[in-house]
């Protein structure tokens, strides 16, 4: 280990830009992801499992599962996101890689906003793009179809988001699986309520647009401040970490 | 970029009256020391002393003590940015990721910190022994590697403060070897290196920070 040609410790002032970092961070989850697929199929896999079987359990009557789809989607959904949580923060944890994250010269709320939003590219946009392949076999006519998606497309990102709180917050713990769900669970519930009455609006016939603005609202809410919460309960979990 | 340390040894890092409590046991108090640029500083104590706790609260990872840090002379918590900037810190865990090769793994560590272009690391990585095993996932690397490439970070690092805890672990003797040069050429740079470690490490002008006792011991 020679260190010629190497800088030398001096004090600095300036760093990369933050933009420049979460594209780092962005990058480097994308690529762990892709190397390791089982992860990544798990959601999915759970999400199609959801919905084939509940035809087969309750009912394969057309007039039931065209009423029943949207929430079975939805609610298969929001499942798979929970599932696919814990793995958020868990692996970096182990790693130590998250430490090092904390400890970039960066603001940490937009790290872990770079960090949430490779998770939703990974979980919530798979589960948007098959939506319409499984709103066909729940028998959900096209235009319910493509509201649903809408839906889904702006809610699943709500709960990636607030998701990363609850990682974060559950870090630390042994039994974190379990304290994860008591505690979004609760949180999710407002989301799958318009978004699955947004869905049953647009069944009916009626304008959805206010529904899909309520629904934009609550994304714009979790996108300015669940990275903050997020970071907050990083640094505590660490702290006992 | 950077610009080279002040020549008057004013202290990089000062600790006033620092006290930490875990699990309602305290695991030190009035514990008051200053690190000045060229110097390399042991953290030492038997184990459960509150070493790592102590290096891990001094990088900014644990929030529970209080007291008073300044780093060139102004609250670190005034100036966290500018701090994480200029210190480095590698802990037990190596912070590498198993699934990605050594470059890739160098190259998220530093994306938040200054653009690095990759033959800096590759050459970082010969230099640390890791030649021809640059694009090799770290998982099927040994324990004593993956620390290497951990370690190759010190080779490209313009951070002033390094706090190094336990990074002899699992590293053979002549890696030891070569770290304690690099430690000893940092500090003859003006660099300042915070480290615990079981190993016989005896470098001279090392100065000796015991937990339990208060402030800090010369060697010299």
């Amino acid at each position: 280990m020679n260190a010629e040609a190497y800088p030398t410790a001096g004090l600095a002032s300036s760093s990369v830009s933050a933009l420049a970092a979460m594209k780092g961070v962005f990058a480097r989850d994308m690529k762990v992801a892709f190397r390791q697929k089982q992860d990544l199929l798990n959601p999915l896999l759970f999400f199609i499992m959801v919905v084939t079987l509940f035809p087969l359990g309750v009912s394969p009557e057309v007039s039931f599962l065209s009423e029943a789809g949207a929430g079975i989607l939805w609610v298969a959904a929001l499942l798979s996101v929970l599932l696919s949580l814990d793995h958020l923060f868990r692996h970096d944890f182990d790693d130590g890689t998250l430490e090092q994250l904390v400890l970039q010269p960066q603001p940490l709320f937009l790290l872990i906003l770079a960090k949430t939003l490779a998770h939703w590219m990974l979980t919530g946009l798979p589960l948007v793009l098959l939506t319409p392949i499984l709103g066909v076999m729940v028998h959900l006519d096209g235009n319910s179809i493509a509201v649903l998606c809408l839906t889904l497309l702006i809610g699943t990102p709500i709960l990636s988001l607030i998701g990363a709180i609850g990682a974060a917050l559950t870090l630390g713990l042994r039994s974190a699986g379990v304290l994860l769900s008591l505690l979004i669970i609760p949180l999710y519930i407002p989301v799958l309520i318009f978004g699955t009455g947004t869905v049953a609006a647009a069944t009916e016939g009626a304008p959805v647009g206010a529904y899909l603005a309520l629904m934009g609202a609550f994304l714009m809410l979790a996108l300015t401040l669940a990275p903050f919460a997020a970071a907050a309960a990083l640094r505590i979990s660490l702290s006992n970490g | 970029m950077s610009e080279p340390l002040p020549l008057t040894p004013e202290p990089l890092l000062q600790a006033v009256n620092l006290q930490c409590e875990r699990d309602k046991r305290i695991l030190f108090r009035e514990l008051s020391f200053s690190i000045l640029p060229g110097t390399v500083t042991r953290v030492e104590g038997p184990n459960g002393s509150g070493k790592t706790t102590l290096l891990r609260m001094l990088a900014g990872l644990n929030d529970a003590w209080t007291g008073e840090l300044k780093w060139c002379g102004s609250p670190v918590a005034s100036q966290r940015e500018a701090f994480a900037r200029n210190m480095l810190y590698i802990g037990h865990r190596p912070g590498i990721k198993p699934l990605l090769t050594p470059v890739e793994n160098l190259r998220a560590l530093m994306a938040g910190r200054r653009p690095v272009p990759d033959s800096i690391f590759r050459q970082a990585l010969q230099g640390t022994g890791l030649a021809g095993f640059e694009d090799v996932p770290c998982r099927n690397l040994s324990a004593g590697q993956q620390r290497r490439v951990a370690l190759s970070r010190l080779l490209i690092a313009d951070e002033p403060l390094w706090l190094l805890d336990e990074v002899f672990t699992a590293i053979d003797a002549d890696g030891v070897q070569a770290l304690e040069t690099l430690l000893q050429q940092r500090a003859a740079e003006g660099g300042a290196v915070l480290i615990t470690t079981h190993h016989d490490l005896a470098l001279p002008g090392m100065q000796r920070l015991t937990l339990g006792a208060k402030g800090l011991s010369d060697e010299r």
